[in-house]
C-alpha cells in the first residue's frame, strides 16, 4: 500500500521534472536568442565571448547573479519581499503541468485545461503586486499599480478569444482543442483573433512595447527594483518562462499544437514534438522582433487599446462566429 | 486513497487556518494575501470533488480578478491600524452573532440532509470521474432548466455595472485627452500656418 504510493510519487516527481528542466533550460536559451537577435536587428555582435558564438553566456550570467549578495531593504515587508520572487517563478512552471507536447505527451490531461492555463496566468500578476508593494518604495510601488491594472484588463480580451476558439472546439481539453485543427488551423479562419491573443500576450508577460511595471525609462527598473541576486534571478526566469508558456498557448489554440502543418508524406513522419517546438520558437521569434522594432506604448494608450478596442472587437467576433457556427449549423457537440 | 484523504485535509487545514489569519492578521494586506490563500485551497477542494470547472472558475474569478482589485484597493489606501483594532471589542458581538447563525445553519443541514453520500461519508473521498464533462453538465441544467434565473442575474449584474460607473464618472474641465482620429488626419495643410513677419516687430 504504501509501496504503490511511493512509486506514484515517484512517477509524479519524475514526470514533472520531464517537463520542468527542459523549461529551465530552454529559458537559458531564450535569453541568450533574444539577446543575439537583438544584438543582429541592431547591426550589434551580441553575446560572443563565453563558449563558442556565446552559447554559455546566459548560464555565465545565473551564476555570477546567484553568487552575489541578496540584499533584502530594512523598510521592506521581508517575507512578503521574498515571497513575491517565488510565487512569480512557480507559477510560471506550473502552466505546463497541463501543456501537451505531442499525442499523450501531458503530465496531466484534465478536462478545464485551458481554464488552468488561464487561471494560472491570471495570477501571474500577484508576484508583481506583492513585490512592488511589500519593497516599500515608489517606483516599485507605481510599477506594480500599472501592472495590475494592465494585466486584468487584457485578461478579458484573452478571455473572449479563449471562449471564441471553445465555440469551435467542444470542449476545454487541451489535446481535444489540437485535434480539433487537423483539417484548418484556427489560425486562417480566426486570424483577427489570434492577432488579439499575440498582442494581449505580449500585454498579460509584460513584454515590450507594454513593459510598463519595468519601464526602464521612468521606473528604473519597476516592481523589480529592490531586487538583487537569487531573488532577480527567480523574476527574470519566471518572467521568460511565462513567456514560453504564453507562446504554447498561442500554439495549441491557433497553429494546431503538434500537428504538421498538411498531413502528408515527409512532414507526418516529423515527431509532433519537433513540429511543437519549432512552433513555439516562432513565436518567441516574434516576441522578440516586436520587442527589437515597436517604442514603448504610454500607459493612457495601452488602456485605450485594451478596454476601447480589443474588448469591442472580440466581443464582437465571439457574437459573430457563435451566429456563424449557428447558421450553419457547425456547433461541435 | 490515502493521497486524496491527505490533499484534502491539507486544503481544508489550510483553507481554515487562512481564515482565521484573514480576521487576526495586523496588516491588512496581509489579511487579503491570507484571503486568497483560502480562496485557491476552496479551489483546491473542489477539485477533489470532481467540479473542476468550479474550481477554475473560482480562481479565475475571485482569486484573479476580484481579489486583485480588493488588494489594490487596500494597498492604496493609507489605513491606520491602531484606529482600525479600536473598533473590534465594539464590533465583536455582532461579529459573534453572524457567526452562531452560520453554524446554527451549517448544524440544521448535517443534521438533516442524510440522503446524499457526502454526508454520510462512507466512501474515501476521490475524484467522481463522470462521463460528461460538468462543464457540459453545468452549460445544459443552466441554459435550459435555470435560463431566466442566469439572465436576472445578468441583468443585475449590468444595472451595478451601470451604477457604479455613473457614480463615478465625472467630466471635469480642462483634462486633456488625445483623438486619435484627428491626430491621425493631421497634415501640412491643417498644421502649419504660414505668416509673414514684419522686420523688426514679430507677431
Amino acid at each position: 500500500m504504501t509501496y504503490d504510493i511511493l512509486i506514484t510519487g515517484l512517477i509524479i516527481i519524475a514526470q514533472i521534472l520531464a517537463v520542468v528542466v527542459p523549461v529551465l533550460i530552454s529559458v537559458a536559451f531564450l535569453v541568450y536568442a533574444e539577446r543575439k537577435v537583438l544584438a543582429l536587428i541592431q547591426l550589434r555582435r551580441g553575446p560572443n565571448i563565453v563558449g563558442p558564438f556565446g552559447i554559455l553566456q546566459s548560464f555565465a550570467d545565473a551564476l555570477k547573479l546567484i553568487t552575489k549578495e541578496n540584499i533584502i531593504p530594512s523598510g521592506s515587508n521581508k517575507i512578503v519581499f521574498i515571497l513575491a520572487p517565488i510565487i512569480t517563478m512557480v507559477l510560471s512552471l506550473a502552466g505546463w503541468a497541463v501543456i501537451p507536447f505531442a499525442p499523450g505527451w501531458v503530465v496531466s490531461d484534465i478536462n478545464v485545461g485551458i481554464m488552468y492555463l488561464f487561471a494560472v496566468s491570471s495570477l501571474g500578476v500577484y508576484g508583481i503586486i506583492m513585490a512592488g508593494w511589500a519593497s516599500n518604495s515608489q517606483y516599485p510601488f507605481l510599477g506594480a499599480l500599472r501592472s495590475a491594472a494592465q494585466m486584468v484588463s487584457y485578461e478579458v480580451s484573452i478571455g473572449f478569444v479563449i471562449i471564441t476558439v471553445l465555440l469551435c472546439v467542444g470542449s476545454l481539453n487541451l489535446s481535444k482543442i489540437v485535434l480539433a485543427q487537423q483539417t484548418v488551423w484556427f489560425a486562417i479562419p480566426l486570424l483577427p483573433m489570434f492577432v488579439i491573443f499575440f498582442i494581449s500576450a505580449l500585454a498579460e508577460t509584460n513584454r515590450l512595447p507594454f513593459d510598463l511595471p519595468e519601464d526602464e525609462s521612468t521606473l528604473v527598473a519597476g516592481f523589480f527594483t529592490e531586487y538583487s541576486s537569487a531573488s532577480f534571478v527567480l523574476f527574470f526566469l519566471g518572467e521568460y518562462a511565462s513567456m514560453i508558456l504564453m507562446s504554447s498557448m498561442t500554439v495549441i489554440l491557433f497553429l494546431g499544437g503538434w500537428l504538421p502543418p498538411f498531413d502528408v508524406y515527409p512532414l507526418n513522419v516529423v515527431p509532433g514534438v519537433i513540429w511543437f517546438t519549432v512552433k513555439v520558437i516562432f513565436i518567441l521569434f516574434l516576441f522578440i522582433w516586436v520587442r527589437g522594432t515597436f517604442p514603448r506604448y504610454r500607459y493612457d494608450q495601452l488602456m485605450r487599446l485594451g478596454w476601447k478596442v480589443f474588448l469591442p472587437f472580440s466581443l464582437f467576433w465571439v457574437v459573430a462566429t457563435s451566429g456563424f457556427l449557428v447558421y450553419f449549423d457547425m456547433l461541435p457537440n | 486513497m490515502v493521497l486524496y484523504s491527505l490533499t484534502f485535509y491539507l486544503f481544508s487545514s489550510v483553507a481554515v487556518l487562512s481564515a482565521l489569519m484573514v480576521i487576526s492578521a495586523k496588516n491588512p494586506v496581509h489579511s487579503v494575501l491570507f484571503l486568497i490563500l483560502s480562496f485557491v485551497n476552496a479551489s483546491g477542494l473542489f477539485v477533489l470533488l470532481g467540479a473542476e470547472f468550479l474550481a477554475m472558475i473560482l480562481v479565475v474569478v475571485y482569486v484573479g480578478a476580484v481579489a486583485v482589485l480588493f488588494l489594490f484597493v487596500v494597498m492604496m489606501l493609507d489605513i491606520n491600524f491602531v484606529k482600525l483594532r479600536e473598533g473590534f471589542l465594539q464590533y465583536l458581538p455582532f461579529g459573534a452573532l453572524l457567526g452562531i447563525v452560520l453554524v446554527i445553519e451549517l448544524g440544521i443541514l448535517f443534521l438533516t440532509d442524510r440522503s446524499s453520500n457526502i454526508y454520510n461519508n462512507q466512501t474515501p473521498l476521490q475524484p467522481i470521474v463522470n462521463e460528461v464533462e460538468n462543464t457540459k453538465m453545468i452549460g445544459q441544467i443552466l441554459y435550459t432548466e435555470y435560463f431566466y434565473l442566469f439572465q436576472i442575474c445578468g441583468i443585475i449584474l449590468l444595472v451595478a455595472m451601470i451604477g457604479s460607473i455613473t457614480l463615478t464618472l465625472r467630466d471635469k474641465g480642462g483634462v486633456k485627452r488625445q483623438n486619435i482620429d484627428s491626430q491621425n488626419t493631421v497634415d501640412a495643410s491643417t498644421a502649419i500656418e504660414k505668416k509673414k513677419v514684419k522686420i523688426g516687430e514679430g507677431i
